[in-house]
């Protein structure tokens, strides 16, 4: 790999990380924020969109699917967002935020993959 | 300490541009995903997300979530360097082939992705107060 696709890769997680945050302050500004719909949202449509490009789009894997997307989704935030909500006495929403995320996560993964493969043809 | 939108802004496409380099170094570092057993484990996505997930649990500790220091290294940095769509994606890829490892490599991530956030927590609270953080 070259440097420069390295370095393109790494601002494009740097602008996904952006685009994360807005996501969050809208998301939050939308349905407040006793639950962390935002990182949710987020990490469902990353994970979506990783599956499209990985069924359809395998030359943008990297820097679109490990950079982008990658700096897009988080994964630190939802383990954090997991405590908090358990501490708070939420467990419920503790154990959707860290199970259900993930089987919702792997379920946009699976969708994201079938429609890239039906758009490459 | 709280900065206006596009100062945090910026902050969080800075320290998301380094973590994901970092990330990115990392998967370049390991070997890549393939044939079967432990060696189709995307071992760099893991390693990421549980030691991102330990240092956000140190951030928090230390740091209110309103500082412009935790949006930089947190929802920046952190935020970079752990992946979520890699995690899902990754997977689902492993399931295809080995659908019980798969679904260790799922759940463990998740167990040790919020226990390593729980230690870092732990680790790094400040002994003279009792204040919990929340992220």
């Amino acid at each position: 790999m070259s440097p420069l696709v390295f370095l393109f890769a790494a601002l494009a997680g740097g602008l996904g990380a952006g685009l994360r945050y807005l996501v969050d302050l809208g998301v939050a500004r939308l349905v407040g924020t006793r639950y962390p719909w935002g990182v949710l949202v987020i990490n469902l449509t990353g994970s979506f969109v990783l599956g499209v490009v990985t069924g359809g789009f395998p030359d943008a894997a990297f820097i679109v699917g490990a950079g982008l997307l990658g700096g897009y989704t988080t994964f630190s935030t939802a383990m954090l967002d997991t405590i908090a909500l358990w501490r708070d006495g939420s467990a419920r929403a503790a154990a959707f935020n860290a199970v259900g995320m993930l089987v919702l996560g792997i379920v946009a993964a699976i969708a994201g993959l079938a429609l890239g493969i039906a758009l490459r043809g | 300490m709280t900065s206006p939108i596009p100062l945090r802004l910026a902050l969080v496409v800075a320290g998301g541009a380094i973590g994901t380099a970092a990330r990115l170094g990392l998967g370049l570092a390991l070997p890549a995903p393939q044939g079967s057993g432990l060696a189709a484990v995307p071992w760099a996505t893991f390693l990421a997300n549980v030691l991102g997930a330990f240092l956000i649990g140190v951030l928090a500790a230390r740091l209110p979530s309103s500082s412009g220091v935790r949006v930089f290294l947190g929802t920046g940095v952190l935020g970079g360097f752990t992946t979520y769509s890699a995690f899902a994606v990754g997977s689902m890829t492993l399931w295809q082939a080995q659908p019980w490892l798969a679904a260790a490599y799922a759940v463990a991530s998740v167990v040790l992705g919020i226990g390593a956030a729980a230690l870092g927590l732990g680790l790094a609270r400040p002994r003279t107060s009792h204040t919990q953080a929340h992220g």
